[in-house]
């Protein structure tokens, strides 16, 4: 199955709302708590970063029988160092966004820590892709359908 | 620790309806920093903050967290008791500091998170 959301820059009003799709959708499918959890995270993380930092994107979520891939595009402006944004405590969080709660730089450690594999692409005045995989053991109903629409 | 003694503990009222308190709550987190709250393992706690936006209902959603306390006298909006609704997540308000808050929850028995 495959859902894909779009994430407007700056649209704070609207951070969460593919998350909390998200979360509705992996509850319909009965999967694993820890594994709802994790993806929601992962994928809310995603969402702040692409509003709070760049000129806007997508996130899509394909789920498989036994893993979530979620990949979030964005538009730019790139990231320049990638291992010092994964640095914790390390931001470039403007006044609005720390003044939501966010901009701790806590934002990409906190997808690490919740997915089994993330791969970060991003250059300096290019489009940034953080691709994650989070697997799962889950006996799902291949029968089951869901009530929003695939896209 | 039911909702309901938490609230007469700091003298918190209830912004959202009943139906949102019915949970007993074990732990609590006080914070202003989202970030620092999606880190947490922990279901079902209290999250005490002074941060009074709809990101931090958000956030508790995303944290399945249930309920929320603001402190420093501030109130949630409209829109955060619309969308805490949806969610069925029960927000308070008191007027205490969040150091007055968080002590007077561990003295009566709450449980810190870490």
């Amino acid at each position: 199955m495959h859902f894909e959301f779009e994430i407007g820059a700056g649209d704070f009003s609207n951070a969460g709302y593919a998350s909390s799709n998200i979360k509705k959708i992996l509850k319909q499918l009965n999967l694993p708590n820890d594994i709802i959890k994790k993806a929601v995270i992962a994928s809310f993380e995603s969402e702040v970063n692409v509003i709070g930092h760049s000129y806007g994107g997508t996130l899509a979520i394909d789920i498989e029988n036994d893993r979530l891939h979620i990949l979030v595009t964005d538009t730019g402006p790139g990231i320049e160092d990638i291992n010092l944004a994964m640095s914790e405590g390390y931001s470039t969080a403007t006044k609005e966004i720390q003044e939501m709660g966010f901009g701790a730089g806590m934002g990409l450690p906190n997808i690490k820590k919740n997915t089994d594999f993330l791969d970060i692409r991003s250059e300096a005045g290019d489009h940034t892709e953080i691709e994650m995989l989070i697997r799962f053991n889950s006996d799902m109903n291949s029968d089951r359908t869901i009530s929003e629409g695939e896209s | 620790m039911e909702l309901e003694e938490i609230c007469k503990l700091v003298d918190a009222e209830l912004c959202t309806s009943p139906k949102t308190a019915e949970r007993t709550i074990e732990k609590a987190f006080s914070s202003d920093l989202m970030s620092d709250v999606l880190t947490l393992l922990t279901d079902n706690l209290l999250l005490i903050t002074g941060l009074n936006n709809i990101q931090t209902v958000r956030t508790a959603e995303m944290a399945d967290i249930y309920h929320i306390l603001f402190v420093r006298g501030k109130h949630p909006s409209d829109k955060m008791v619309e969308l805490a609704e949806e969610q069925q997540i029960a927000l308070m308000s008191t007027s205490y500091s969040m150091f007055k808050t968080s002590g007077l929850l561990w003295a009566a028995g709450l449980s810190p998170v870490y």
